[in-house]
């Protein structure tokens, strides 16, 4: 029993924060988000030349065969920085979605060119009132003579304008819940989509609605068997989320590190703000959730690894709890930095913006704690508030 | 990262845990699933030999003091199957886990060898004696002095004072108490670490009845109270440091004990709330998964702090974990009255004696004043951990 990053992990932490200091700056990211896609390409690159997209992928996929805790290390740094990149969506979504439904051939077309930074995919998931998937599934796939047709609408596409292959789950008519689920893989451009990018709250995560009208796939666009994907997208998802709450705990250490900065320099009645207890206590309670917030993104991705029998309570636990604290943590930021806190220069809104969206995505935590009580109270179920 | 434990330490665990459920099915069958609230105090007494004589009351010590020599991983373990087997709270705790670390870290040897072994036999008892009427939150004003006194035997300490929430006071054998030795020192100087025994007409323990009705925690009154000079721990005048390091072992390897009890108050509150319907109430349902997550977070960060220690690391976690636990069980305490009903304002019997879970809610209001207040936590994590400007204090 060990339950600390080994000195090989720590090495990660570090040559990543050195590098996204360097390449993934403030001021690199005021310039990315003027950008149409969003986010640094040559950044990317970079991630790839050094492993980084195919980390947690197996070596036999030409990935780097580390695992997920290896993977979160580097969605924390790249939250504490905000850097806006496929990673999450490619690597931390995508990559599960195809481990966990796709067959073998399928496996060894796509991931190794995950691992090459060849690939960049968007996955189509939540339906138009974004709900999370399983709950609320936009598009349809129908058969049609040997293949399928996809119908119907998905939202909070992540970096829908600018990916080279789309993963769209979708729902066989009249199935319910986790039955009649699969993911198609369709390269940007197909016939029958369409895509629409949204000007969003949080402006460090592209994100489009992307429209379905007949598009056409084969049996071999479908992962693994039609219709069978329920299982795999569930586990894909937990691995997602858990990625989610890690990028979530950086962005929290890091505005408690900004805002403990901020007071203990700022001076007002001739001492140093950071002096009151005011503003000292809700510094205190910044990180306590943050170091709540490490306790339960780690136990995730070290679960993610080693109990698979622990992966949905574990990772509800890391969602629920790193987006309240990511939130709660940048709301504190602002109100600490007073006037400057609320304008469009300082970084402060960046991360709120951030937390909030980070809270909605892949189901909120109040979702994801329902979750929970499922989970340990079996067999209840809530009254409807309606 | 592994959660894992090896065969070797699963091993430790089938022994562990079919001595303490042999004892808990058979000779101590009436003390299963009692915690630390009330009576019964004689069988826990046996009970503390009965862990001593079998070897397990303090088994993460050096075997030379009647330990085990266990490991972190086996101290884990042990501390698991304890709370699986419902074994009850310890009336050795003061001994076991404040006292006897602290004589590891900053006694003599011949201090680890008079009051070790005894506390690993469960043959004495103890109870900690820092606060006073006006040291609380202000420690470092206690006033109970000591001063060396020549006899025919020897030097001793005479000690005069009033020291206040010792709990375990009425059934405790020795003291480990708080002195200032150093005649008009202030503050953190001049004070002094000393063990006192509490069978001496000096010493009078009076109980404080507390708002759960009950009386768990007592005055001490300290009246030339006597002990041999070389019952100090560290240096005369060096007691601050000690006692400091004592209140760091309350974040060892019991706290995962005590989230095993937590964990059977959130039990009974689910069960409540199954039993009368509450459960379908999507506040109620929110509510009871905070807990829950509370709960686990508790654990995980419990062995964040026991992997970091045994690395030799003071961890942010540490400052982090006792205003956690104390502000996440005052809301589970509000919660199991909420889920209770008006029901639950009605006491069981004709005296004001409460269940579990009316316990829990009066119980839990102390635990964001004792062992440092919520307010005071939070300038030490701000002041230490954060490295925030200290406050301007009076001298």
């Amino acid at each position: 029993m060990q339950f600390t990053h080994s000195e090989e992990q720590q090495l990660i932490r570090a040559s990543a924060r050195s590098l996204l200091a360097a390449r993934a700056n403030a001021a690199q990211r005021r310039a990315t988000l003027g950008l149409r896609a969003g986010y640094d390409p040559q950044l990317w690159r970079t991630f790839a030349e050094l492993g980084w997209m195919g980390l947690a992928i197996p070596q036999a996929y030409g990935g780097a065969g580390l695992g997920w805790v290896e993977l979160c290390l580097l969605q924390e740094e790249q939250g504490r920085l905000l850097v806006a990149s496929p990673f999450f969506a490619t690597s931390a979504l995508a990559a599960p979605l195809i481990g966990c439904c796709a067959h073998e051939a399928q496996r060894q077309s796509l991931l190794p060119r995950i691992a090459a930074g060849e690939l960049r995919i968007a996955c189509a998931l939540a339906g138009a009132d974004g709900r999370p998937p399983l709950d609320g599934v936009g598009v349809s796939l129908e058969s049609e003579g040997q293949g399928f047709t996809l119908s119907g609408v998905s939202d909070f596409v992540i970096h829908g304008d600018s990916a080279d292959l789309f993963l769209v789950l979708a729902r066989a008519p009249q199935s319910h819940g986790a039955a009649g689920l699969s993911v198609a893989a369709l390269p940007a451009g197909t016939a029958g989509v369409t895509v629409h990018p949204h000007v969003m709250l949080d402006l460090t995560r592209p994100m489009s609605r992307v429209e379905f009208q007949g598009a056409t796939v084969n049996r071999q666009q479908l992962l693994g068997e039609p219709g069978d994907a329920g299982r795999g997208i569930e586990q894909a998802l937990d691995l997602a989320r858990i990625a989610l709450a890690s990028e979530a705990l950086g962005g929290a250490e890091y505005v408690l590190e900004m805002t403990t900065g901020y007071v203990k320099e700022r001076m007002q009645f001739g001492r140093p703000i950071g002096s009151f207890q005011a503003v000292k206590h809700r510094l205190a309670d910044m990180m306590i959730e943050v170091e709540a917030a490490k306790s339960a993104a780690w136990y995730a991705a070290t679960v993610a690894q080693e109990r698979p029998e622990e992966l949905a309570e574990a990772a509800a636990i890391a969602k629920s709890y790193c987006c309240d604290a990511f939130f709660d943590c940048a709301a504190n930021a602002i109100q600490l930095h007073g006037g400057v806190g609320f304008t469009w220069e300082h970084e402060a809104h960046l991360y709120f913006k951030r937390a909030r969206a980070t809270a909605t995505l892949l189901g909120t935590p109040a979702w994801q704690r329902e979750r929970l009580v499922r989970h340990f109270a079996a067999g209840s179920s809530p009254t409807p508030i309606f | 990262m592994k959660l894992g434990f090896t065969a070797k330490e699963e091993r430790f665990r089938a022994e562990a845990a079919g001595w303490l459920q042999g004892q808990l099915s058979g000779p101590f069958r009436d003390l299963r699933g009692l915690l630390m609230q009330g009576g019964h105090a004689q069988r826990r007494r046996d009970w503390e030999r009965a862990l001593g004589a079998a070897g397990w009351s303090c088994i993460g010590w050096p075997e030379a003091y009647g330990g085990r020599g266990a490991t972190l991983a086996e101290q884990v373990i042990f501390a698991e199957e304890y709370a699986r087997a419902g074994a009850p709270g310890r009336l050795g705790y003061m001994g076991v886990e404040l006292l006897g670390p602290t004589l590891l870290a900053f006694g003599t040897e011949a201090q680890r060898r008079r009051f070790l072994p005894p506390i690993a036999r469960g043959e004495e008892l103890w109870c900690q004696g820092y606060s006073e009427p006006n040291a609380g939150s202000d420690l470092a004003s206690v006033r109970t002095r000591a001063v060396l006194e020549e006899r025919a035997a020897g030097p001793e300490w005479v000690v005069n004072g009033q020291k206040t929430w010792t709990s375990f006071a009425q059934f405790a054998d020795w003291a480990f108490v708080l002195c200032r030795t150093e005649e008009g020192s202030r503050g953190h100087r001049g004070l002094s670490y000393l063990l006192i025994s509490m069978h001496q007409p000096g010493v009078t323990v009076r109980p404080i009845r507390q708002m759960t009705g009950g009386a768990d925690f007592n005055d001490t009154f300290l009246v030339d109270a006597r002990t041999a000079a070389e019952n100090v721990v560290g240096a005369t005048g060096d007691g601050w440091k000690v006692a400091m390091g004592t209140l760091s072992f309350e974040r060892g390897v019991s706290t995962l004990a005590q989230q095993m009890s937590f964990a059977n108050e959130l039990r009974t509150i689910v069960s409540m709330a199954e039993a009368n319907g509450l459960i379908h109430d999507p506040q109620i349902r929110q509510r009871l998964a905070h807990a829950h997550i509370g709960l686990r977070l508790m654990r995980y960060s419990a062995l964040r702090m026991l992997s970091s220690a045994e690395a030799g690391k003071l961890s942010n976690e540490a400052y982090t974990y006792k205003i956690f636990w104390a502000s996440w069980r005052k809301k589970l305490g509000v919660l199991a009255l909420d889920v209770l009903g008006p029901q639950g304002e009605i006491a069981a019997g004709a005296s004001y004696e409460w269940e579990l879970l009316p316990r829990l809610f009066l119980g839990s209001r102390a635990d964001t004043i004792y062992g440092g207040t919520s307010q005071i936590q939070r300038n030490i994590i701000a002041e230490r951990a954060l490295g925030l400007p200290r406050e301007s204090r009076s001298s």
